[in-house]
């Protein structure tokens, strides 16, 4: 059993039909299952340990991930916005490997005797005639994927996900060839990142096609959107706020669409309204998940969105910011320091359970022998067991001995009008270990609200979260998949004599 | 009997692949299924357990746990003791990525 498999299923279904569209680039389920198995025999006979892609969103993609199954090989994606030297770094790290190197990328890597630096051209024309095509190699147990962890401090992880993971989240989360066949998803998150790869096994499982953005922009989005008649779309909340105004300037509704879902980093609340006000017939989805466990763990549905809006009972319009329960096959639990497991409303470490979590890295497994698997990430869940997520443990403020969350204070100085954007983080101090600080973005126009903002956070918090200082910037660090980088802001914020 | 081992008819071109496991003895068409991928299916499938596998469906033998999905349909159907696997019901989670 391997991710292959999802592919020869979905053969069955049609071979002719389209499945992949990137450009003026299109593969059929047929094409691509041949291109794959092409690859797979080419691998082998490099004799590479790994397969390597540095592209843009493109067909190649899905050869590669397919291929690399067929090969029996992991397939490592690599992030083409990394200098030349880490991605050097990289390439040592999984030789032998074979690195395919797309057009759109410019990045000078230097491979090592044992490696092959090719083009992704490779990837694409047809196999000629009598290669050999390779059955599934893939043991369940080998490793499908290896993915670099962001590496925020230090030499970057590497993540493994092995076919089982992998096939088992698809198909536990996605029914097979259920999708008409006028549905297409647009994948917009880039190929190394854990969505970019869920997304394409779970949509040629479920038979929808796939339109590759290669490079995410707004108005790429939106334009492909409406030339594709996209009708599924997968975004990070960083994209989501900059496609509403581009819709908002040309007054597109993009008719097509209909069924939106985004994760990858905290959604602020406003913009979710606001994707609901000028999409009114668009599904919502928020999911969250993680690298290590293979994509989605919870998902807050359509109807819990339609839920929350609808209602004036504080607890369900509270779950426009949360991100819903978990998926069947995950068990979850919130614990506390000790390892106890905590009730509805008790902030703790979010623990995930399943067939789906890998939890595991080339140095190291992170899983308990019981299968629990500790995310780092903070939250609670509520007496319906929707999830609310309190940042990572390693945002988590200590001051004088209490336990902050810097989101609970971000949303209420987001709340305040004339702010659009907050970072809260913890800085050294002498008399409490931590003391709050906080950055924020003005609205365009605004009139800097700083004088009034603690009174604005002390009306609606303990006086333990009011931000010692508040200081004014243009913009917040964000990575460039939506997830702020509050380590980025501590580190400023720490330096002595920072103005405000 | 292993999560994600692939199983084959030796009667029909039925091949499923384990979801959830369970300590019992799985037929199709009448005829334990192997793990030995290599080779054709040849004898008959037995009458009664002819109903055949769907592509894609999960099965489930309630009394034991065991759910297998088929990755490869044919004639056959999946027991276990005599008993037929029911299809077990699709659940419709909304696309999240």
């Amino acid at each position: 059993m391997s991710i292959l498999m999802l592919l020869t299923m979905a053969v069955e279904l049609g071979a002719d039909r389209v499945a992949v569209t990137a450009g003026d680039e299109q593969l059929t389920y047929g094409e691509l299952l041949d291109r794959s198995r092409a690859l797979g025999a080419q691998l082998r006979e490099q004799g590479a340990d790994n397969a390597a892609l540095l592209d843009l969103n493109t067909a190649a993609f899905p050869v590669a991930l397919f291929g690399a199954a067929a090969a029996g090989v992991p397939l490592a994606p690599l992030n083409y916005r990394l200098a030349d030297e880490r991605l050097t770094e990289a390439v040592g790290r999984l030789s032998p490997v074979a690195v395919y190197q797309g057009p759109g990328v410019s990045s000078r890597v230097a491979v090592g005797a044992a490696d092959a630096l090719l083009p992704t051209t490779a990837l694409l024309g047809a196999p000629p005639a009598g290669t050999e095509l390779p059955d599934d190699l893939a043991d369940p147990e080998s490793p499908a994927v290896l993915l670099f962890t962001s590496g925020t401090t230090g030499t970057p992880k590497i993540a493994i996900l092995r076919h089982r993971h992998l096939f088992s989240y698809v198909t536990s989360t996605v029914e097979f060839g259920h999708a008409g066949p006028e549905e297409a998803i647009m994948v917009s998150v880039p190929n190394y990142h854990i969505a970019g790869i869920s997304s394409v096994l779970g949509s040629v499982f479920a038979g929808r096609r796939i339109v590759q953005l290669p490079s995410f922009s707004p108005e790429a989005w939106v334009d492909t959107a409406a030339r594709e008649q996209v009708t599924h779309a997968m975004v990070v909340p960083t994209m989501l706020a900059r496609i509403l105004d581009v819709l908002e300037e040309r007054g597109e509704t993009l008719p097509a669409l209909r069924h939106l879902s985004y994760g990858g980093g905290r959604m602020p609340v406003p913009v979710v309204e606001r994707a609901v006000g000028m999409l009114p017939h668009v599904d919502l989805v928020n999911a969250y998940g993680l690298t290590e466990t293979s994509s989605t763990v919870t998902i807050l549905g359509p109807q819990d969105h339609r839920d929350a809006i609808a209602s004036s009972d504080p607890v369900v319009r509270a779950r426009l910011g949360s991100v819903g329960r978990p998926v069947p096959s995950i068990e979850l639990e919130i614990r506390d320091h000790d390892g106890r497991v905590l009730g509805p409303g008790e902030i703790g470490e979010v623990f995930v359970r399943g067939e789906q979590v890998a939890g595991e890295y080339t140095s190291h497994t992170a899983v308990a022998d019981d299968g629990w698997y500790a995310t780092r990430d903070q939250g609670h869940v509520d007496t319906d067991g929707f999830l609310f997520l309190r940042g990572r443990a390693d945002d988590i403020i200590v001051r004088g001995g209490e336990n902050i969350s810097p989101e609970e204070v971000e949303d209420v100085l987001v709340s305040h009008p004339a702010v659009a954007a907050a970072a809260v983080v913890g800085v050294p101090d002498e008399e409490w270990g931590e003391r709050v600080e906080a950055v924020i973005v003005l609205e365009r126009g605004a009139a800097d609200p700083s004088a009034e903002l603690t009174g604005w956070v002390r009306e609606r918090l303990r006086s333990t979260r009011v931000p010692s200082a508040v200081h004014l910037r243009d913009e917040l660090p964000f990575n460039e998949t939506g997830k702020l980088l509050r380590r980025v802001v501590r580190e400023e914020l720490s330096r002595v004599g920072v103005p405000s | 009997m292993k999560v994600g081992k692939r199983l084959k008819s030796t009667v029909c071109s039925t091949n499923v692949v384990v979801v959830r496991a369970a300590d019992v003895a799985l037929s199709c068409g009448g005829a334990p299924v192997v793990e030995d991928l290599a080779g054709e299916p040849s004898g008959d499938v037995a009458p009664g357990l002819d109903g055949g596998t769907l592509l894609g469906k999960r099965y489930l033998h309630e009394a034991s746990g065991l759910e297998v999905m088929c990755v490869q349909a044919g004639a056959g159907s999946l027991s276990v003791d005599g008993v037929v696997l029911e299809v077990k019901a699709a659940k419709s989670l909304p696309a999240s990525d």
